[in-house]
Order: structure tokens, then C-alpha cells, then sequence
């Protein structure tokens, strides 16, 4: 029996039964695309042409495009990887990591986070392509057996190991994702395959009857989510076996969602730079890409909620939870900066009390402040409730955060590399059109993307949020305070707990 | 609901000191102390004939034996390094309980009053500490030396002068009297005792309640568990800092702070189970299952992998960019001082990791009392272990080792938090019956 306590707010408002939540869900799928979903869907398309020309640019040309020099030879192109990885940390934390803590309240955005992750991190993989040049030639990362002598991959770099990583990442939470969306694509193909028997063409139609039934039947979505359902018949042994593939996935990302944001902050810690060697990179790395993550994840939510009408899955409650989320990384990710700054201090090393100085005062202070405000002192606000649980201010503070967390790579990269170690050697970077415009059309991907994914697949995970309705609606509230009322389990042992007694 | 499953719990149950059970304590402590004094006197009479050898040694290998050595040292490090230790789990098992409150956590309602009596510990542990402090710190601290900071002097430091405010300040170091780092001794002490307290205080408040539906006190700790979190997230770092990064003065690493913190949160963890398993095998806490077993299980499980993930960063990072104002720390532990503490750095990896990693993998193992012993017990003894490679080596030198003075100062520590946790746990009861979320606690199954 599952008890739950009365203390908890409820996950799933509204008094929804189970068929509410599959007409609620399958309602976006199945319905023609809103003029909003065209208009936001058009706007990423144009973003991703005209990127797209700045990316055709970058590798026609080469990377002579974008603002680097000799000196400063990492700029937008890493801090937009890693920022792009980092978000697509949450998607895999939320369904892996708050799967195994047991959190119920991911069962309504987990999918979404998902959905997010894959697109993010196709994103980054974009700009590696990029900084390639060769494009063409991007199998020469993998240790393939080739014809040009003993001629490998360097082990030893971890760039390499950000291949591995990345790629690994990026398959679990392909499949992942994919197995989750199994059963709902089953509901949808089960529902599309209704409205062929239901309305099925008979040759005694007049051909008014037949124009209305073509309407209503969906031939199309019966076979096409009929193919991606994988004939999933949902018996109770197809159910187990499938909660036996999630907790196995989940125990598998787990270590992964913390090994990708590790090795990418190798990138930079195993070098001598000032500032980058540190050692407390890897995990405060992680902290950062869990905490942009979660903020990305806020502000698609935040408009999917309002978009799609679904306050009654994506509840306050969810919004305050992932502030506290937000807030708790955005603290971690403080107390790194701080221990950063007082390391240089405390070491007594003049580059990296330089660097750090540098990065604070130097010419790129604008950026580093702005990385203060946006990450730290700002996510502060969310201690308070109102705050919390106000939907302007999660919605201005996640896209702040995510500003914030772009301007810590840029500081990062940039500022330990723009004073070099001979002062002959100083520069400055300025980024051109085509460093913009790169960046531009990663957007136009992720968006579009994301939009395709909000129109043609299920945008909440139905048959999870199903799972946790009996234990966390309303009801299960109402119920809780009841059994508590009535002594609960305790009863039999106490008698201070007897029905009526002192309540 | 189903009313027919009925969990029988005994919400009144109290834990009761026995005087035999008093006895055996105090004779393990007695015993410890023998042992513990023993071994010093043994280490410290017999220095000379060894200081010989031991410095002969060092000359074959061609470093660190030209400084005098007071044997005392390793004394005081054991002392040292049993009260951080000790401290630590103390501190991180109220550190548990805080995060249970902040995440809402249901199931570890049924055992928190087990990590609620560590923070017993804390007021002795910090007198322990400054005492030690008081006693040892020119041979636990190098910089404590005032020589250091005397510029001209013969035993100089620039860089050593350069951190001094950390320790000194307002004062000039000249003067020896630390009281920068002192008031942190005492501020860290007093800050985690009052939060503790004052978590103390509701969930005790919580059990006079006569209506279970009032959350009052539940809303309490929930508030003073932040309270603690935000203080611990600074102080765990800094404390890390003070007690230990500063043996090795000139060394430093980012990640050091939230290393000690991983080794004492998994002690932590390790300390509550064993505490829960030992608890139950005596009769108390019968309404705890293997489900709660499990979790522990998966804790210790959770949290060995991360001290290894932020141990192995911490090295590789140095290891890879070879800088000598890093490296020496771990040159030292492999092959430097005689060679001593090389074999702790290979038991460390397999006794923190893999062990704990490779047993309780399987799902039954975490559900069965004395897997979960064994785990535990190998985790106290692989992250004692771990504090001794960060104490031992910057204070006894080539003359560290593992004989009757470190046996008896374990025993002799180990006796005294036990007493203690015993002592508080005593006073009040084994269950903390109006604990929202006593329901979901008793009837957790996973």
C-alpha cells in the first residue's frame, strides 16, 4: 500500500481521471497546428536559414570567419558548446537522477527535458563540426583503423574523451527518451486506428458522408505512430520489462550525465592556463550545466504551459521545485567561483592571482560581472516564495540565468586566454557576423526542433503522469489528511492515536 | 486506504543506557587510552635508534630528512586527525537529517533521530580540538613557525608570509597567535551547534504535539535544516581548509573542500547505517525494514562513487599537468618520506571504491543487515585511512605508520562518540511519532 503524506501538494490539479490526461495530452498531437505554433515555427525556420547561411559561410570559407587570432584562439565557438552541452544536462538529470530519488514531480516535464537534452546537445555537436573545418572528415575524432600508418587518435587528449563522452551521452538519451515515448505513441496510434473503425468507408456512402469521414479518419497517424509505437501492446509483462529498462537506463545516465560536463570541463582543467587548471572544475561544471539546464527547461515549460493549457500537470508546485533546483546549483556554482578566487589568493602562484584579478578588473570585468549578477546573485531572489512561485519572475530569472551561464564560458575561455603569457602577445577578441550568426543558427535547430517535437509528439509523459495520479492528485491529499486523522498505521500501538482522540 | 495492512510501531519506545552497556564503553575507551599511550611512549622513547634509520632512509631516497623531528608529532596528529574525523561524521550526519527536511524526504523519516543524536558529539569534539590545537600545533601546522614570516630571516617563506592573514589576521604573525583561524575553530563549532540545536528543539517540540495534522515543527525543521545547509556549504569547504589543506602549507587545490566533504558525508552514512543495523539487532526500531536498509544501502553506495569521482578528478588534474607546485603533494604519498604511505594511496582506491562499488551493486546485498556491515565497516576504515594520508604525511613524516598509537586513538575516539551518540540518543524517543511523514516512512517499499 502507498501512503502518502498530507504535507505534500498535490502533482496533478483539477480532479483529472485518466482519460482527462490522454485527451488533454493527445488533444496537441491530433489537432491542426494553431496559427501560434505556425508563427513560432516560421520565426525558428527564418533563424535557421539565416544562420544557416553563416554556418554554409563557416565551412565554405573556413574558420578565418569568426574573430579568433593567434592569441585567442577558443572564443564563441567552445563557450557555445559547452553552453549548449551544459543545458542538455537537465533533460537526462530529471527523468534519470530524480527517477532513482524517487521524485514524482518529474513525471510532467521529464519528457520535454528529454526532448530538449538531444536537440541541445545535437546543438553543441554542431559547433565541433564547425571548429573542424574538414566537416567531411569529422570520423578522423573516432578511433577508426586506417591506411595512414599506426595513425590514431590521441588518447591522451581530453578532447577525445569529449567524443566519447558526448556521443555516449548522446545515444542513452536518444534511446532513453525514445523508450518512454513508446506507450504514449501506442495511444496515439490506438486512438488514430479508432477513428478508422469508427468511421469506416463503406461503398454505400454518398460522397458528402465520404468527404465528412475523410475528415475524421487518420489513416496517415495510424500507420506513422503505428511504426514508432513497435507494436507495443501494453500487457502487464510488457509493462514490467519496461520499468526494468527505465531504472537500467537510469542507472546507466546517471554516471553519464555527470562524466559529459566532467570531461568537457577536462577540456580546459588539464591544461597549465591560469585559470583553467583548477581542480575544482569538474564538479562545478556539473553544478552549472545542471543549473542552465534546469533554467532552459523553466522557459520552454513556462510557454508550453501556457500554450497548451497545461496547469493542471505543470503545477506551481513544479515551478517551485525547479526554482529551488535552480537555486541550489546557482549556489554551488557560487561557492566554486568564491573557492576559485580565494584558491588564487591562497596559493601564493602571481598567474593565477592575475588571472583571476584579471577576469574581475581587466577589459572583459563587464563580462564577468554580468556573469555575477546573472548566476549568483540574482538566482538569490528565488529564496523568496513569491518569487518562487510567481511565473513572471521564473520565467525572467530562467532566461537570466542562462545569459549569466553563457558569460561564465565566455569568461572562462576567453579572459585566461586573451593575456597571454608574454605581454607581446596580448589581444583582445571581437566576435564577427559570422560568430553571431553560428551561434543564430543553433538556435534555429534547437527551436526548430523543439517546436516539431511540441506539435507531433506527446509533450507530457501520459502513461508516468497515469502512474502517480492515484497518489498525488487532490484526492490524494484530501485522502492522506483523512488516514491521518484516523490514526494510520501507528493506531494499533498507541492509543493516543485512537480514532477522535485530541483531533 | 487499505486499513488491513497495519504496521505495528511502538511510537513510545525510547532507547535506554544501560549501566553494562556504560561499562563496556568505558572499558573500550580505558582499553583504547592504555593502548594509545603505550604506543606514544613506545614511538617517542624509542625515537632516537629509529630517527637514525628513518633519516638514513630518507638520504637513500634522496629528500625530507634534513629537519629535526620532534616525535611528539605523530602524537599529536593521531589526536588531530581522530577529532577532524570523528568531528566530521558528527557534523555530516546532522548535515543528513537537514537535506532529508529540505528534500521532503519520506522514507528516513522512521530512522532520524539515529543521525539527530551525532550532533551530541559536536560540543566535546570541538574542546577536544582546540585543546589538541593548543598542545601540538607547532608540530601539526608548519605555520605556526614564526620564523617563517620574519623576512630576512634564515627560515623565511614568501609564500607561506604571503598566507598569513589567513591565519593571522588582524594580528602580525610574528606574534604566533592565530586568531583568525582560532575564531573559525570556535565559530565553525558554534554555528553547527546552534543550527543543530535549534533543529533539536522543534523535533523534540514535534513529539508533545497532540494533534498529528499540526506541522508546525515539521515547518520549523524544514526552515533550520536550510539554515544548516547554507551554513555547512561554506563551512564544510573552509573548515577542509583550516584543518587540513593548511598541514601542507604550501599546497593547494580547488576541489579540496568539497573532497573532505565527500569523505565525511559517506563516513556519515556508513556511521547511520551501522548505528540503524545495531539498533535494530538490540530490539529497538522494529518497524525498520529491509526497504529502509535498502536506501542506506544506497546512499553509501550513491555517495563511495562520488568521493571516488571527486578523489580521482582532484588527482588526475594534478597528475596530468605536472606542475611542481602541485605535484609534490602526491609525489609525497607515492613515492615519497621513506615510501611509507604508498600502499595507503593503492588500499584507498580499492577499499573507497571498489569494494563498496562491486558489493553492494547487487540489490539483495543492500537489503541484508550484514552486507551492509561489512560495507559500512570497510567504508569507516577506507575514509579513516583517507584523513590519514591527508594528516599523516605533512606532520609525522618519514616516521608515520600504523601501530598501537593509531589503533588506540580510533578506539579511544570511536568509544567516545558512541557514548555520546548513545548519551543523546537516550533522551529522547527512537521515533519521532508526529512526523508528517511518519506514514510514508512506515510504509515504504521499494
Amino acid at each position: 500500500m502507498q501512503v502518502t503524506s498530507p504535507i505534500r501538494e498535490p502533482l496533478v490539479t483539477g480532479h483529472k481521471t485518466m482519460h482527462d490526461i490522454t485527451e488533454d495530452i493527445c488533444r496537441r498531437v491530433e489537432e491542426k497546428p494553431s496559427k501560434a505554433w505556425l508563427a513560432a515555427f516560421g520565426v525558428s525556420l527564418i533563424m535557421l536559414i539565416v544562420g544557416g547561411y553563416a554556418a554554409a559561410a563557416t565551412w565554405w570559407y573556413g574558420i578565418g570567419m569568426w574573430g579568433l587570432n593567434k592569441t585567442v584562439g577558443w572564443a564563441w565557438d567552445i563557450t557555445n558548446f559547452v553552453w549548449w552541452v551544459g543545458i542538455g544536462h537537465a533533460g537526462t538529470l530529471i527523468s534519470a537522477i530524480l527517477l532513482l530519488f524517487r521524485q514524482k514531480w518529474r513525471t510532467s516535464i521529464n519528457r520535454a527535458a528529454e526532448a530538449m537534452t538531444i536537440f541541445a546537445v545535437i546543438c553543441a555537436g554542431t559547433f565541433i563540426l564547425m571548429h573542424m573545418g574538414r566537416t567531411w572528415l569529422a570520423h578522423w575524432a573516432l578511433p577508426l583503423p586506417n591506411t595512414y600508418g599506426s595513425l590514431w587518435v590521441n588518447f591522451h587528449s581530453p578532447l577525445v574523451w569529449d567524443v566519447f563522452a558526448i556521443s555516449t551521452y548522446l545515444t542513452v538519451s536518444l534511446v532513453f527518451w525514445y523508450v518512454g515515448l513508446i506507450p504514449d505513441l501506442a495511444t496515439i496510434r490506438d486512438r488514430a486506428k479508432l477513428t478508422l473503425e469508427k468511421y469506416p468507408l463503406l461503398d454505400t456512402d454518398t460522397p458528402e458522408e465520404r468527404r465528412e469521414k475523410r475528415k475524421k479518419r487518420r489513416p496517415i497517424a495510424a500507420f506513422i505512430y503505428g511504426l514508432l509505437a513497435f507494436g507495443w501492446e501494453g500487457g502487464a509483462k510488457v509493462w514490467a520489462r519496461y520499468e526494468y529498462v527505465a531504472l537500467i537506463l537510469a542507472g546507466l545516465s546517471t554516471p553519464l550525465v555527470l562524466s559529459v560536463h566532467t570531461i568537457v570541463s577536462f577540456d580546459f582543467a588539464t591544461s597549465l592556463i591560469p585559470g583553467w587548471h583548477t581542480t575544482i572544475f569538474p564538479p562545478y561544471f556539473v553544478a552549472g550545466a545542471i543549473f542552465s539546464g534546469f533554467a532552459m527547461v523553466q522557459t520552454l515549460m513556462l510557454i508550453t504551459r501556457k500554450v497548451y493549457k497545461l496547469e493542471d500537470y505543470i503545477t506551481i508546485t513544479h515551478i517551485d521545485y525547479m526554482n529551488k533546483i535552480i537555486i541550489l546549483t546557482g549556489s554551488i556554482v557560487g561557492i566554486a567561483y568564491i573557492t576559485e578566487f580565494f584558491m588564487a589568493w591562497y596559493s601564493g602562484v602571481e598567474y593565477e592571482r592575475y588571472a583571476f584579478l584579471n577576469r574581475a578588473f581587466g577589459p572583459y570585468w563587464w563580462a564577468y560581472w554580468s556573469m555575477m549578477t546573472c548566476n549568483v546573485i540574482s538566482p538569490q531572489l528565488f529564496w523568496f516564495k513569491k518569487i518562487r512561485q510567481s511565473i513572471a519572475w521564473s520565467f525572467f530569472l530562467s532566461i537570466v540565468v542562462n545569459i549569466g551561464m553563457w558569460f561564465e564560458r565566455f569568461v572562462i575561455i576567453v579572459t585566461s586566454l586573451h593575456r597571454d603569457f608574454i605581454p607581446s602577445s596580448w589581444a583582445m577578441f571581437y566576435p564577427t557576423l559570422y560568430d553571431i550568426g553560428d551561434y543564430l543558427f543553433t538556435f534555429g535547430i534547437f527551436f526548430t526542433c523543439f517546436f516539431l517535437f511540441a506539435k507531433y509528439l506527446p509533450v507530457i509523459n501520459m502513461a508516468e503522469v497515469k502512474t502517480i495520479l492515484n497518489s498525488s492528485d487532490i484526492k490524494a491529499k484530501e485522502k492522506a489528511t483523512e488516514y491521518l486523522k484516523e490514526g494510520g498505521a501507528v493506531k494499533a500501538a498507541s492509543p493516543m492515536y485512537d480514532k477522535g482522540k485530541d483531533l | 486506504m487499505a486499513a488491513e495492512h497495519t504496521v505495528t510501531v511502538d511510537v513510545n519506545e525510547k532507547y535506554t543506557l544501560t549501566a553494562a552497556t556504560q561499562k563496556k564503553i568505558w572499558l573500550w575507551l580505558a582499553v583504547g587510552l592504555i593502548l594509545f599511550i603505550a604506543g606514544a611512549f613506545w614511538f617517542v622513547t624509542g625515537f632516537g635508534s629509529e630517527a637514525a634509520h628513518g633519516a638514513g632512509h630518507a638520504a637513500e631516497h634522496g629528500g625530507g630528512g634534513g629537519e629535526h623531528f620532534n616525535p611528539m608529532a605523530r602524537v599529536w596528529a593521531n589526536l588531530w586527525l581522530n577529532s577532524v574525523f570523528f568531528v566530521g561524521i558528527a557534523v555530516a550526519g546532522v548535515f543528513f537529517l537537514a537535506t532529508q527536511y529540505a528534500a521532503k524526504a519520506g522514507w528516513s523519516a522512521i530512522i532520524k533521530r539515529v543521525p539527530e543524536a551525532f550532533g551530541g558529539f559536536l560540543p566535546v569534539g570541538g574542546v577536544i580540538m582546540l585543546v589538541v590545537y593548543f598542545l601540538g600545533h607547532h608540530d601539526l601546522f608548519h605555520w605556526t613557525h614564526t620564523g617563517l614570516y620574519e623576512k630576512g630571516g634564515p627560515e623565511f617563506d614568501a609564500i607561506i608570509n604571503g598566507k598569513a592573514p589567513f591565519f593571522y589576521w588582524p594580528l602580525s604573525p610574528e606574534g604566533g597567535f592565530p586568531f583568525f583561524w582560532l575564531l573559525r575553530l570556535v565559530l565553525y563549532f558554534a554555528l553547527w551547534y546552534w543550527g543543530y540545536t535549534m533543529i533539536r528543539k522543534a523535533s523534540l517540540a514535534e513529539d508533545q504535539l497532540q494533534n498529528r495534522l499540526d506541522f508546525r515543527y515539521y515547518d520549523k525543521q524544514v526552515v533550520w535544516s536550510i539554515v544548516f545547509i547554507v551554513i555547512f556549504a561554506v563551512t564544510s569547504s573552509t573548515s577542509a581548509w583550516d584543518w587540513l589543506l593548511s598541514i601542507d602549507t604550501h599546497w593547494f587545490s580547488t576541489m579540496f573542500g568539497w573532497y573532505v566533504f565527500a569523505s565525511w558525508f559517506v563516513s556519515a552514512l556508513a556511521v547511520i547505517t551501522l548505528a540503524v543495523v545495531y539498533l535494530k539487532e538490540q530490539g529497538y526500531l522494529k518497524a525498520v525494514n529491509e526497504n529502509h536498509l535498502h536506501d542506506l544501502g544506497k546512499f553509501m553506495f550513491a555517495f563511495s562513487i562520488f568521493w571516488t569521482y571527486v578523489w580521482f578528478c582532484q588527482f588526475l588534474l594534478i597528475y596530468y599537468a605536472n606542475i611542481p607546485e602541485e605535484i609534490f603533494y602526491f609525489k609525497e604519498r607515492l613515492h615519497g618520506l621513506g615510501g611509507v604511505y604508498s600502499p595507503v594511496m593503492i588500499i584507498l582506491a580499492i577499499i573507497n571504491f571498489a569494494f563498496p562499488f562491486l558489493f553492494l551493486m547487487p540489490r539483495d546485498s543492500k537489503r541484508h543487515p550484514i552486507f551492509l556491515k561489512i560495507t559500512a565497516f570497510a567504508i569507516l576504515v577506507g575514509h579513516y585511512l583517507d584523513f590519514y594520508l591527508m594528516v599523516m604525511p605533512g606532520t609525522a613524516k618519514q616516521y608515520g605508520g600504523f601501530g598501537l598509537m593509531e589503533i588506540g586513538a580510533i578506539i579511544v575516539f570511536a568509544s567516545l562518540f558512541v557514548w555520546l551518540f548513545y548519551r543523546t540518543l537516550s533522551k529522547a524517543p527512537l521515533i519521532a511519532k508526529n512526523h508528517p511523514m511518519l506514514e510514508e516512512s512506515l510504509h515504504h517499499s521499494i
